[in-house]
């Protein structure tokens, strides 16, 4: 770490400064901030699928007492489109309105709006608009929507084709020739519903030309963007503020509709309006995430060696393209597929299909997760063909630690990797060498016992803007950061990065306490607010806050403490190179007792009075951070699980994890990054699910059908970590946003297979629910006594 | 028509004509300004709108304000007595037992509830006691730390703090 010589603070468990508001109901929410005058939004949607709307009828809506105004998509073509920020080749994009035109493509599509001097008001008014809709023939699986004959979303496309995304390397026909075992595996990732606890909201007042909005947002800086182009404002006209955000996860990185009609609505209404989304309505306007069918074929040899792979994926893309929905299941996906193994030669095609669903996009881990699901399913599949150790079928093919960097097969070069290590530490803490006596023991009380294994490796830290642009992403992958010493020598730290719940006020405050020599309470960490931070930040999302923005404040911090070094120096009249600045204090190697407070050197610096020659007053860094590669954190989780083998009941009764997440600026806060994660991969596994009739109505549409994990679902998790830092950047940080989530949902599946697995059970899909491993028990000729 | 409510909160007692149809949570919430209290599911399923009326913990989205006339209801913002803050605030700090916050003023009521009837819960008694509140952030592993941590120093200084959940008969 360049200019910090032992890092005081950095890797530390500093509590966490975001906590004393949180904990006494003092934090700010967008649905807490009241304005006088506040008019309330609430939005028709459509209950059909697919139905082109003939004619909508405000007449008896606009008569409620109470409304203020009704709204159809005609009325707001204003607004403009919703923005998609990634271009793949050979996209289709569709054309997506905030509010439907001409026909509702999903369920949950918005057709008219409502604004009233109460939400009671606004309800009753919506409830009176009359629409004549003509139902259309409607399409919910993927692979049926690319069949010839299939309803049409978006007509002027001419197919509901999105994109054929091949990725190609080696040779895969070769590898098939010469293969001594191949393996054919259908697998479903299915479609999973975020569930952020905090429901979106977005509220906005327009006062003197200027419009200030707050909203659940992971990238507020975009929303300020793409607002005031669409509604024709300059951009140091709007100010977009992201107060406390209750969880993303990735469902709050978007430019969301609602954004752009509350900015327009408090415009032209001239009064403050604010829009909440009731849960249920969230479930079908709230990107949802996932939804993969693949189809995979692995060429090994007898002794496990891969030779190749081959996969063709359906990827539903819903509705409509959103914000990175392209990303998704194409660069966060394909390209990481390979995971942390060697494979001669790879052939990937990936397609994605529009249906009358609602739009998919990035959900925590965001095509990672469904690229570890698959390779290591067929990792475990292959173990299982060739009656060799899960374990050391991994082990024999992974990327040796002095292979890095490593150019994988799919044409990205992996930064920094040990994952033997790892695998090792997790076999250890699961105790997998005594792990068959425990499955005999448990088959003693009827019940089948499981141990599944997962090594992944994964993309983040989005990242080099060329590489952004050669890959189709429209915008740089840089983040920025500002320190400002005050006078005094209070110091705030802006940065572009928009934490829900990562704790960036602690971390960040620790990055820059250890370049600055002073303590993180002595700094304060400011986001999520437009017209505070640098003139652009790109957000929280795909792990990358640390990784970009992390350094970003190292960099600024660096260079605020070469100038407090250089005033340190002429203010001691000594050499630049012998000034110790740490404790709060700055003073000559060797004599402490000579010290000048840092508020002195701060103090000197707007002072400007005696300063060296040609220095500039002030005491301020501004640094856009843009890294040179993405990191590839990596770890090997392990599950335990008991099957019930009278109910199918699945219950993880031991995990362990060690992922390498490079260094770890706050251990606990890593811990609790990877603790959600995992309960998220897990919901995956075993509980939740999207799902749709063929009607295209959401079946699974609140928090009643959804099963969102429970304290009594999820067991507490036994953590390690080894630390391999990468060159990528000046700190050796990687990213641990993610990783959990990557790691556990093949760990859990693999596991209850496992279990089940004496019955000559190969694969079922997800969610593991207990119904689903009963018929599967059943089916197998077992439970039928 | 209104309906006049008379109850006191955090201490306050408030008198407040309110539409029969105002749901507790909202009472807290606009009329009382007391945004601490989060709406998370309108169905209380997630439990982020646990409040405490007359001691026990209660999903404040599923009750009308008309139906707390007469309780004494203690919200996220009446933990803390003269900023101190409660044992359970300080856990979750502590144990890093919240990330986004938005379910934390539920957990630690339910959290309060549940420990002064069950002083010394074993781990699973208090995921059983969570169950109904939903965290998306934490996987619960710290709030359950954060819980058992808290009850350790609630035994210690029972009878030195008043009891919140307590504080009225029941």
């Amino acid at each position: 770490m360049t200019g910090t010589a032992t890092p005081t603070y950095i890797g530390s468990r500093v509590a966490r400064k975001e906590d004393p508001r949180l904990i006494t109901g003092e934090g700010t929410f967008t649905d807490d901030v009241m304005l006088q005058g506040m008019a309330y939004l609430t939005l028709v949607r459509s209950p059909h699928a697919h139905a082109r709307i003939r004619r909508i009828d405000t007449a008896a809506a606009k008569k409620e007492p109470g409304v203020v105004a009704v709204l159809t998509g005609k009325d707001l073509e204003v607004t403009g489109m919703l923005p998609v920020f990634i271009t793949v080749p050979s996209m289709n994009g569709s054309k997506h309105m905030p509010i439907a035109t001409d026909k509702a493509r999903y369920a949950g599509d918005a057709v008219a709006a409502v604004v009233a001097d109460t939400r009671d008001a606004a309800k009753r008014a919506a409830d009176l608009i009359a629409v004549d809709y003509e139902p259309l023939p409607v399409v919910v699986d993927a692979s049926k929507a690319l069949e010839a004959g299939a309803p049409i979303l978006h007509e002027e496309l001419g197919s509901n084709l999105v994109f054929t995304y091949p990725v190609k390397g080696g040779d895969i026909d070769k590898a098939f020739k010469d293969a001594e075992i191949k393996i054919n595996q259908r697998i479903v990732n299915q479609r999973l519903i975020p569930n952020a606890m905090e429901p979106r909201a977005v509220t906005a007042k327009f006062e003197a030309g200027e419009l200030t909005l707050w909203t659940t947002t992971q990238i507020p800086h975009f929303v300020q963007l793409i607002v005031a182009l669409n509604l024709g404002l300059g951009q140091n006209k709007v100010r977009v503020i992201a107060p406390e955000v209750g969880g993303g996860f990735g469902s709050k990185l978007q430019v969301y509709a609602e954004e752009l009609l509350v900015g327009h609505l408090a415009k032209t209404l001239g009064r403050p309006v604010k829009w909440t989304e009731e849960r249920r309505e969230g479930y079908l306007a709230t990107i949802h995430g996932r939804d993969h069918v693949s189809d995979v074929e692995l060429a090994a040899k007898r002794d496990g060696t891969i030779l190749g792979l081959r996969v063709r994926t359906v990827a539903n893309v819903g509705a409509y393209l959103q914000a990175f929905a392209p990303g998704i299941p194409t660069i966060l996906h394909v390209f990481i597929v390979p995971g942390p193994y060697r494979i001669p030669a790879f052939d990937y095609e990936m397609r994605g299909a529009y249906t009358n669903t609602t739009p998919v996009d990035a959900y925590r881990g965001a095509g990672r997760p469904e690229a570890a699901l698959l390779i290591e399913r067929i990792m475990d599949r292959l173990a299982d063909e060739i009656g060799m150790d899960p374990a050391e079928v991994r082990r024999k093919n992974f990327i040796p630690s002095d292979a890095f960097p490593f150019n994988t097969i799919s044409g990205i070069t992996y930064d920094s990797g040990d994952y033997a290590p790892a695998l090792d530490r997790a076999l250890a803490m699961a105790d997998y060498k005594g792990f068959e006596k425990r499955r005999a023991e448990a088959k003693t009380r009827g019940n089948y016992r499981g141990i599944g294994i997962s090594s992944y490796v994964e993309i983040c830290g989005l990242a080099p803007s060329k590489a952004n642009a050669a890959l189709g992403v429209g915008w740089g992958g840089y983040e920025s950061a500002r320190i400002r010493v005050h006078a005094t020598g209070a110091v705030q730290v802006f940065t572009g990065t928009s934490p829900h719940g990562q704790g960036h006020e602690t971390s960040w405050a620790q990055i820059a306490a250890d370049a600055l020599g002073v303590s993180p309470n002595d700094i304060e960490v400011r986001h999520g607010d437009t017209f505070e931070s640098p003139g652009m930040g790109v957000g929280t999302f795909g792990s990358r806050s640390l990784a970009v923005g992390g350094i970003a404040v190292h960099k600024a911090a660096e260079k605020v403490r070469e100038k407090v070094v250089q005033i340190g120096a002429h203010l001691l009249e000594a050499s630049p190179a012998d000034i110790v600045v740490e404790g709060g204090k700055v003073f000559v190697k060797g004599v402490p007792d000579k010290a000048k407070n840092f508020g002195d050197i701060s103090m000197a610096a707007y002072l400007a009075n005696n300063l060296p020659d040609g220095m500039e007053p002030g005491l301020e860094a501004t640094v856009y951070y843009d890294p040179p590669n993405f990191t590839f954190p990596f770890g090997t989780h392990i599950a335990e699980v008991e099957v019930d083998g009278e109910t199918g009941a699945v219950q993880i009764v031991k995990y362990s994890a060690c992922d390498d997440c490079g260094r770890q600026i706050n251990p606990m806060i890593v811990e609790g990054q990877l603790h959600g994660g995992i309960t998220q991969g897990i919901g995956q596994a075993l509980y939740e699910g999207a799902v749709y009739d063929n009607d295209g109505q959401l079946l699974s549409g609140s928090m009643m059908e959804y099963h969102v994990p429970s304290a009594e679902d999820v067991p507490a998790f036994d953590l390690d970590s080894t630390v391999t830092l990468t060159n990528t950047n000046p700190l050796g940080v990687k990213g641990i946003g993610e990783a959990g989530t990557i790691g556990s949902t093949p760990a859990a599946v693999n596991a209850v297979i496992d279990a089940l697995s004496p019955l000559g059970i190969k694969h079922i899909d997800m969610p593991l629910t207990s119904e689903k491993i009963w018929r599967a028990i059943r089916a197998a000729g077992e439970g039928r006594r | 028509m209104g309906h006049t409510v008379t109850l006191s909160v955090n201490g306050t007692s408030y008198i407040r004509d309110v539409e029969p149809t105002l749901l507790l949570v909202e009472f807290l919430r606009e009329t009382l300004s007391l945004t601490g209290t989060h709406v998370g599911c309108d169905t209380s399923q997630c439990g982020a709108c646990t409040v405490l009326v007359d001691g026990r913990a209660t999903k404040a989205c599923t009750m009308l304000a008309v139906q707390a006339d007469g309780t004494q209801v203690v919200t996220v913002e009446g933990l803390a007595k003269n900023s101190e803050l409660h044992p359970i605030q300080r856990a979750f700090a502590k144990e890093h037992g919240l990330q986004c916050g938005f379910c934390t003023p539920g957990l630690m009521l339910t959290a309060v509830d549940f420990l002064e009837r069950n002083p010394s819960p074993t781990d699973a008694e208090i995921r059983h006691a969570i169950e109904g509140n939903l965290c998306r952030c934490t996987g619960y592993h710290n709030i359950v730390n954060a819980i058992r941590s808290a009850s350790a120093e609630m035994r210690q200084t029972t009878g030195a703090r008043p009891k919140v959940a307590a504080e009225v008969n029941r």
